[in-house]
């Protein structure tokens, strides 16, 4: 049974192709096929934050007209068994990928793969619409902040408009230092405004940056925490109810001491 | 002096993150209701399903909106009443 995915978020900048690529690696590393689609064509990332740039020759609008084959266009990640990724144009605009195109060929890509995971586009305009129209599923990426809160609420209204009900939500960027003195909503908080299903929390770590900078998803970092979270999500993603992660690994002995007795 | 004690063991004034939750909340609850004016749609209906039990209304001016007040938001509805049903006294 294939799966079609999006990951969305309505505001930019909150994480989905970093959350799209690891996934993608996770869901792979753990045996599956999966292709990861870059729905955001005119601005690209997905082949930046996978390091596949440079393998790109045909994309997904090479596709729809007709100049390529599927095939063609899918490029295998050689670290990742089974992992593939379908680029975008980089030249063109949102209006080259319609919704239909988008469905008939996530149906082509559900035939050959365990997974299909789409990266959505900022924005709730037509790059959204032809992304979430595809897929069957939705991830909801957010931060722990007033306007991604806001405009992930948003998302949600317009995913269940479309028959994408029960999505799942991703916190990214969390500060558990930053919640512990009141400072920043706590999971609790942010499930509780938004009224729908924890799929993860990701800690805010200067490893996913780096990460980035290689073109290596944290997610295959056995040592780091953000890695763990992912390997998590794959998880749960696959079913299996792995337990929230603790995000506060190296708390100092005087938190620790401050905790014993009782203050906090 | 206790100053600095309670802020050695945190326990500063209530974090930035109530406020947050605040607006948000307040927000949302406009962004919801102007997304989905349906929504407003249903209610209204229900309104006059459950109001015309008891009364007769004008329907036609009926009025029903989300308003904003400083930190709140209420529910106001201008229900012209026509006439008041005789309900016996059980």
């Amino acid at each position: 049974m294939s799966e079609v995915i999006v990951v969305t978020s309505g505001k930019g900048g909150v994480g989905k192709t970093t959350v799209t690529a690891n996934i993608g690696c996770g869901l792979a590393m753990m045996g599956h096929t999966v292709t990861l689609i870059d729905a955001d064509t005119g601005l690209r990332n997905l082949d930046v934050v996978l390091g596949l740039e440079n393998r790109i020759v045909y994309d997904l609008t090479d596709v729809i007209a007709g100049n390529c084959r599927l095939r063609q266009a899918l490029i295998k990640d050689k670290r990742y068994e089974g992992l593939h990724l379908l680029p975008t144009a980089q030249t063109k605009d949102k209006s080259a990928v319609r919704p239909e195109d988008l469905i008939s060929l996530c149906e082509e890509l559900k035939d050959l793969f365990d997974y299909v995971i789409i990266d959505c586009p900022a924005g709730i305009e037509q790059g959204f619409k032809s992304a979430i129209g595809a897929a069957e599923k939705a991830i909801v990426v957010t931060t722990p902040e007033v306007a991604a809160i806001r405009d992930a609420d948003r998302v949600i209204g317009l995913l269940e408009a479309n028959d994408l009900n029960d999505p799942k939500v991703i916190v990214n960027r969390m500060r558990m230092k930053m919640v512990d003195r009141g400072d920043m909503m706590g999971i609790e908080d942010i499930l509780d405004i938004l009224g729908i299903e924890l799929l993860g929390v990701i800690p805010d770590d200067e490893e996913i940056i780096i990460g980035t900078n290689r073109g290596e998803p944290i997610v295959g970092n056995d040592d780091s925490l953000s890695g763990k979270a992912f390997r998590n999500i794959v998880m749960r993603i696959l079913g299996e109810p792995v337990p929230l992660l603790n995000l506060e690994p190296n708390q100092g002995l005087f938190l620790k001491l401050k905790k014993i007795i009782g203050f906090k | 002096m206790l100053d600095f004690i309670t802020r050695l063991f945190g326990r500063e004034s209530p974090g930035s993150k109530s406020v947050a939750m605040e607006r948000l909340r307040l927000v949302l609850v406009h962004d919801r209701a102007n997304v989905s004016p349906q929504l407003l749609q249903l209610l209204r209906a229900d309104l006059i399903q459950v109001i015309s039990n008891y009364m007769e209304i004008d329907e036609e001016n009926l009025d029903v909106s989300l308003e904003k007040f400083e930190d709140k938001v209420a529910l106001v509805a201008n229900i012209p009443v026509k006439r008041m049903k005789r309900v016996a006294n059980s």
